[in-house]
């Protein structure tokens, strides 16, 4: 185990995969709010947008969206998210990948966090004067993320999980490095246990976060 | 009686089968105040409701300032912020403090600034007299402080007209009158009320007429002392008897 973490930047690796991670969540948070926003929408045609989104991205797999980005995004239509360094525009579409498919589950998360929301307070909301924006904004949406902090952090956990899919297509992060590791020094036990490692100790104490949050954050009614 | 404010004209609503509101008419001026009353499912809730659109109708017109209420947008908000409405189980935003819950309709849709904002908002909360609760949040007031909480929360709005949907239903008896208290003081204070309610004696007190529903219709309105002590109809017999001699 000591001759990998000598021989090989794993902690370069992981960093890799906490960028990944770290940016894939940021994207997927936005995009699964504005996914859920549309699907709340009292606007028939925004509903239709976000279903179709989120029946279409969490039903294909992640290997096939990540494949797709490099294979037909980038190669036969030539949308390059970065044009003068591969390994960049690899990690780019990572990124995109993640975010894309992880926001359709935030956004069922986020919808079952609303459904946590009496409709007294969309209706209070709007008695006095809120748009559908605002009421969205200052009172629906708040509520509904300290409702959907552990559905939220379950599937942020599986995101970082789910980054290790970006070895397809070669984007420098943990699982790419383990792939070379056995490539080099065999399939051991010791490299299957760095990996591991690495992973428990990303996701374990940010499990143990939510939970906390969980509690803290919920609304008192 | 004064220029109508509040005008209902033909109003008729279905649920399913179920006419709620049929052929609804009803003026309610400047400074009036209308106690709305009738057996349960008679429509009362829903013509409440409806006057600020949170139900909508399918025929007639409802006009409040001249102005007929629009459809759901901006102009619909605009037209809202101008109707206070007090709801049953209170709906104090759960997450914000009292004070916060008083002064977001002022910053975000009278774009005050926070501070001209806080300051109105404190002195109705000493209005209500809940101001020292100021910092705490709705989960730790009781339900009448919470109601006179979402007194305070439209008020701070300068609305035109005040719903008031059945707004003591939900409290503890011990905590009714303090309530009422303060919608007494508003009565008086010249603010035109639509209010859902079967506290008779806050009727007798502060009512300038009482209109009856039952079955979706409007059966008798009356003066507060003329509806309680000579109904005509004998749907509001029926009703009176059950409520008064028990």
């Amino acid at each position: 185990m000591r001759e990998i973490l000598n021989n090989y930047d794993v902690l370069g690796a992981f960093w890799g995969t906490i960028k990944l991670s770290i940016l894939g969540t940021i994207g997927a948070l936005i995009l699964g709010t504005i996914v859920a926003v549309l699907r709340l929408s009292p606007v028939r045609v925004f509903q239709w947008i976000g279903t179709w989104y989120v029946n279409t991205f969490r039903n294909t797999p992640l290997t096939l969206l990540m494949l797709f980005s490099i294979l037909g995004m980038s190669y036969i239509l030539g949308i390059q998210l970065n044009t003068t360094d591969i390994s960049s525009n690899v990690f780019r579409w990572a990124v995109v990948m993640l975010s894309v498919y992880h926001g359709a589950f935030i956004c069922e998360a986020l919808r079952s966090g609303v459904n946590t929301v009496p409709a007294g307070q969309s209706e209070a909301a709007r008695a006095i004067g809120l748009t559908f924006g605002q009421s969205m904004q200052h009172v629906l949406l708040p509520q509904a993320f300290r409702g959907a902090v552990a559905p939220i952090g379950s599937t942020i956990i599986a995101l970082i999980k789910n980054s290790t899919v970006a070895a397809v297509i070669g984007a420098g992060e943990a699982a790419n490095l383990m792939s070379v590791v056995i490539e080099n020094e065999g399939s051991g036990f010791s490299v299957f246990l760095t990996f591991a490692i690495g992973f428990v100790i990303l996701t374990l104490p940010l499990g143990l976060l939510i939970t906390r949050m969980s509690r803290r954050l919920a609304v008192k009614r | 009686m004064t220029e109508p404010l509040v005008v209902l004209k033909d109003v008729n609503k279905h649920y399913g089968d179920l006419h709620v509101l049929q052929e609804i008419n009803l003026e309610i001026g400047k400074g009036e105040v209308v106690i709305v009353i009738g057996p349960s499912g008679s429509g009362k809730s829903t013509l409440c409701r409806a006057i600020n659109r949170l139900e909508t109708i399918e025929s007639g017109t409802i006009t409040i300032d001249g102005k007929t209420l629009p459809e759901e947008g901006k102009a619909l908000a605009e037209l809202r912020a101008d109707v206070g409405m007090v709801f049953q189980s209170f709906n104090l935003f759960a997450h914000k403090s009292i004070l916060d819950n008083v002064t977001l309709g002022p910053i975000k849709v009278r774009k005050q600034n926070k501070a001209e904002a806080e300051k109105r908002a404190m002195e109705l909360l000493e209005r209500v007299g809940v101001a020292h609760q100021a910092q705490k949040f709705p989960a730790q007031l009781s339900g009448g402080q919470q109601q006179r909480v979402a007194i305070a929360r439209s008020l701070a709005m300068d609305p035109k007209v005040m719903l008031f949907d059945e707004p003591t239903s939900a409290l503890d008896p011990e905590m009714i009158n303090e309530v009422l208290d303060v919608m007494v003081e508003l009565a008086k204070s010249g603010m035109t009320m639509v209010v859902v309610t079967h506290e008779m004696g806050f009727a007798r007190k502060a009512a300038n007429r009482v209109v009856f529903m039952a079955d979706g219709q409007i059966v008798e309105q009356n003066t507060p002392e003329e509806f309680f002590t000579h109904p005509t109809s004998d749907r509001a017999k029926d009703f009176l008897g059950k409520i008064l001699t028990h």
